[in-house]
């Protein structure tokens, strides 16, 4: 990647006397600029503008984030990258750093990259300017925003100057930006707008040239022909994906960082003729959800980490039912309250074995936000063929993160929920023992007069509790075995990289983007190593065993711990799966997202 | 609606529904078992009322008296402990076409499911409940249950109950279920009739059936049956006739006077203490979706989700 770094020589620090006429103009691949603020200075709105701006512009973009868990307040970051081709992370390092106040210089300036302009706060932030790795460009962001916007606004508004200011800087398109400007707040009173367009322009209007030596262009997109570009979140690609698969009925209760997905969720199902029902806690909710879904409808329900817990004795249920059901877990770290806003992949062995007794269920993860859309359409898929429950991994770096991806072909992909009413012909069995389960939804007819009860007892082919050593056996081995038959539809995943080498990166869910980036660039050193991603985790692809056979080492990513014995969670199932000796694991639990360099560091070591 | 898109079935009309067309497994319950005559009630309530039969459900948590389903031949759930309030509810809400009856015991219904019966009937969900209160833990061989008075001598209190029992009748009206009766199931008519009147009321429907339990603490109940030497007495309503005497009977849609006659000492009144036409979330949130409906005019799914991402390019 070519940075702003190869570009400003820090040796020489920026003067005042440098007219605008004097400025350069560079044009670069990509670059990663962090806002640091506080969690009420609304960079996140200021970083999703760039987001959506780089997604309008046919250009990749992926963003991270930090909230704090208090209500309103605290250190809060967005970092956005973007630039002309593939961005699969956001970035181990900035490019550019803003920094509004001194806390956010001095938890932030070591994730500047060397050469990196440090673009601050003046009214709040002194650095050490002795430090001659950086560019530093002071600002007074809080006065020049108080004093565009008429004294009485307080400092509320710096984000859209720091809009304006990197408007400037990096000659982003200014009409696409005042036209998102004009979208996030043309529903409120017409001053807000006024007064979000006036720190605007105050910031772009800033002399940078007296403060930098070069302003920045990104290299045109080459032109494709392919789909427009839709921006969007985790949690939103998620939400989506749920309508086009077809679910229309839902339950839930408030969580970070789920409660985004039920936010959404409860404002569009009534679009589509259905309902989500925000319930009085998660135990009500779970079984909410289940009532649509045995009542035809299937639901979907969800949570972090602390809600799963308790909706776990009815997942149980559904199990033993055979009702199909989603979960959602956008995970955080753990346990109990843990780090409510933190990124963690450690409820993986929740999602599978987290039930009394043998109780198989799904268990799926994103990869991307994209894929987020997709793997919500495949969980419905998977929900009502085999009548079963079905988790979707997702985590808090998914959630808020916002990329473009191409526009879904919803025409092909939109599936019409019906549910099936029809008369059911006489000997209709709701648990075939040698079959997969599809129930009957109350309002079927029975040709036989005789009706269904779906029950969390054991029981027999026509739902009657029983108590049969023979029938557990043999109900137990049903249950089993559609997860087994899934199994074998689902597709291997492709090896990113080579089919062989030294070693093999396994990974799941979020960290898709660095795993990916890490391997990319280890080949391009000229090391042998390629990378596998798994969003079906529970029950595993057939086949694994082939492509682990042609690396030396298979070392699997993930955000958890190392556990007991020295493995995190997936690799832990690995090697029991596979009894594979040269299954290694690579876990961190910072409560941060993967950065290429650890991963590169944990690999070639 | 999907879920109101009802397909028509394709055989002739069934068979008159009968007794014998209801009944499913025998109970599993103990001889002389309350619950028999409740099961028996709601058969010929049914019978009486002649709904489709494909349109009853009958739903339960966890208990002795939560294996009501196995013995209704009717679509039926057998659900976890304590949730079936939830679960009944989204049957409910997803399903106008539906008759929802909920069964279960005092345990499943102000012990472990407490919380969701207070939001059941906040929310006012269509539905009918009977609550099979017998003061004890069956299922599990006699421990204490919520609605034991002081003094009851359980396995997990030997020398006698020393918690407040819930006083299921205010608990209802406190929550707002909008429609709180309470019968004996001795007194086979007055379950009927009760029964009947909670399935037409339109909202969250709740009837308290004392249920003796003959195993773990028989008698219980003697003192509301005639027979056993008690009063069954019942709540006089308002006839709204104007003559003086009307003017001491009870008007079902004071939440006061209610309150009061729940306050009465056991074995108390029985009958309808509350009845109001609150809407139910049923309506409400089908209103709510018909206007956000009507703004899309004839828009399919497609379309709406379509333009939602054309937003978001």
């Amino acid at each position: 990647m070519s940075t702003p770094s190869e570009l400003i020589d820090p040796a020489s620090p920026p003067t005042s006397t440098a007219g605008r006429a004097d400025l350069r103009s560079q044009s670069i691949r990509d670059a990663v600029i962090r806002l640091a603020g506080d969690s009420q200075d609304g960079i996140q709105s200021a970083g999703a503008f760039l987001a959506r701006l780089a997604g309008r512009s046919a250009q990749e973009v992926m963003t991270y984030m930090t909230i704090p868990s208090t209500i309103s307040g605290g250190p809060s970051i967005f970092q956005v990258r973007m630039g002309t081709g593939e961005v699969l992370s956001a970035g181990d390092e900035a490019d550019f750093l803003v920094a509004f106040y001194q806390h956010s210089y001095d938890e932030h300036i070591n994730f500047l990259k060397e050469g990196g302009v440090l673009l601050y706060d003046s009214d709040h932030v002194q650095p050490n300017l002795d430090d001659k790795r950086f560019v530093y460009v002071g600002i007074p962001i809080t006065g020049l925003t108080v004093e565009a916007l008429g004294g009485t606004a307080k400092d509320k508004g710096k984000n859209i100057f720091i809009l304006g200011l990197l408007a400037r800087i990096f000659d982003l398109d200014v009409e696409k930006l005042k036209g998102l400007i004009q979208e996030k707040f043309g529903g409120k009173d017409v001053s807000i707008v006024n007064t979000a367009m006036m720190a605007f322009q105050a910031g772009f209007a800033y002399p940078v040239g007296n403060v930098l030596t070069t302003l920045y262009q990104f290299e045109k997109a080459t032109e494709t022909t392919g789909p427009a570009q839709v921006t969007m979140d985790g949690n939103q690609a998620l939400a989506y994906g749920l309508i086009a698969g077809g679910v229309r009925y839902g339950a839930a209760y408030p969580i970070t960082p789920w409660s985004t997905i039920m936010e959404i969720l409860r404002s569009e199902f009534p679009k589509y003729g259905g309902l989500f029902v925000q319930c009085e806690d998660e135990l009500g909710a779970v079984s909410m959800a289940l009532g649509f879904s045995y009542s035809g409808n299937l639901a979907i329900t969800g949570s972090a980490g602390p809600g799963i817990s308790l909706k776990t004795e009815a997942i149980g249920w559904a199990s033993m039912a055979e009702i199909p059901l989603i979960i959602v877990n956008v995970q955080r770290g753990g346990p109990s309250t843990g780090l409510p806003t933190n990124v963690e992949q450690s409820d993986l062995y929740q999602a599978i074995f987290g039930g009394h007794g043998d109780s198989p269920r799904v268990v799926l993860a994103p990869s991307t936000v994209e894929d987020c859309f997709y793997t919500a359409i495949e969980a419905a898929r998977i929900a009502r063929k085999y009548s079963t429950p079905v988790f979707i991994l997702s985590d808090a770096s998914l959630a808020t993160r916002i990329q473009a991806f191409d526009e879904p072909d919803l025409k092909s992909l939109m599936i019409d929920p019906k549910p099936d009413l029809s008369e059911r012909p006489a000997g209709f069995k709701p648990y075939p023992v040698n079959g997969i389960t599809q129930h009957a939804p109350p309002g079927s007819r029975m040709a036989d007069g005789k009706y269904p009860v779906v029950t969390g007892l054991e029981h027999d082919e026509l739902g009657h509790p029983t108590g049969s050593p023979k029938l557990h056996m043999e109900m137990t081995a049903k249950r089993r075995h559609k997860l087994q038959q899934l199994a074998a539809e689902i597709p291997v995943p492709e090896v990113y990289g080579g089919p062989e080498g030294e070693a093999l990166i396994v990974g799941w869910g979020s960290s898709y983007g660095p795993i990916h980036e890490a391997a990319k660039s280890a080949r391009e050193r000229g090391e042998s190593i390629s990378a596998l991603h798994l969003r079906h985790l529970n029950p595993l692809p057939n086949g694994l065993e082939k492509i682990f056979a042609r690396f030396k080492r298979v070392i699997v990513a993930e955000m958890n711990d190392e556990g007991l014995y020295g493995y995190g969670q997936l690799a832990t199932i690995l090697r029991a799966r596979y009894c594979d000796p040269k299954i290694r694991s690579l876990t961190k639990t910072d409560g941060l997202t993967f950065r290429v360099k650890e991963i590169l560091e944990g690999v070639l070591k | 609606m999907s879920a109101t898109d009802i397909i028509p079935a394709t055989s002739p009309a069934p068979e008159k529904l009968t007794k014998k067309a209801l009944t499913a497994d025998h109970p599993t319950w103990c001889p002389g078992c309350g619950d028999f005559a409740v099961l028996a009630a709601f058969y010929k309530m049914l019978e009486r009322r002649q709904l489709p039969h494909e349109k009853i459900v009958t739903l339960a948590g966890i208990g002795c008296s939560s294996r009501f389903p196995y013995f209704v031949n009717t679509h039926g759930g057998h659900f976890i402990h304590g949730r079936a309030v939830p679960l009944a509810s989204g049957v409910s809400l997803a399903r106008p076409d539906l008759h929802v009856f909920l069964f279960g015991g005092d345990g499943d219904a102000f012990s472990i499911g407490g919380n969701h019966l207070e939001h059941g009937a906040r929310k006012n969900i269509n539905l009918t409940y009977v609550i099979m209160d017998n003061f004890v833990y069956g299922l599990t061989k006699k421990q204490t249950s919520p609605t034991s008075p002081i003094g009851f001598k359980s396995k997990t209190d030997p020398t006698g109950a020393i918690d407040q029992p819930v006083n299921p009748i205010k608990k209802l009206l406190t929550a707002g279920a909008t429609f709180v009766a309470r019968t004996h199931a001795t007194q086979i008519n007055h379950m009927i009739q009760t029964m009947e009147r909670a399935m037409d009321h339109e909202g969250f429907s709740v009837v308290e059936c004392l249920s003796e339990c003959v195993e773990f603490y028989p008698g219980a109940f003697d003192a509301g049956n005639p027979r056993k030497g008690g009063e069954f007495k019942l709540i006089e309503e308002k006839k709204w006739d104007g003559t003086p005497e009307d003017e001491q009977r009870h008007d079902v849609t004071d939440e006061i006077a209610a309150y009061k006659l729940a306050n009465l000492p056991f074995p108390g009144l029985f009958g309808v203490f509350f009845e109001s036409d609150r809407p139910t979330k049923n309506v409400l949130e089908k209103k709510w979706s018909d206007g956000v409906r009507a703004k899309l005019g004839d828009a399919t799914d497609l379309q709406i989700l379509q333009k939602t991402f054309d937003r978001m390019k």
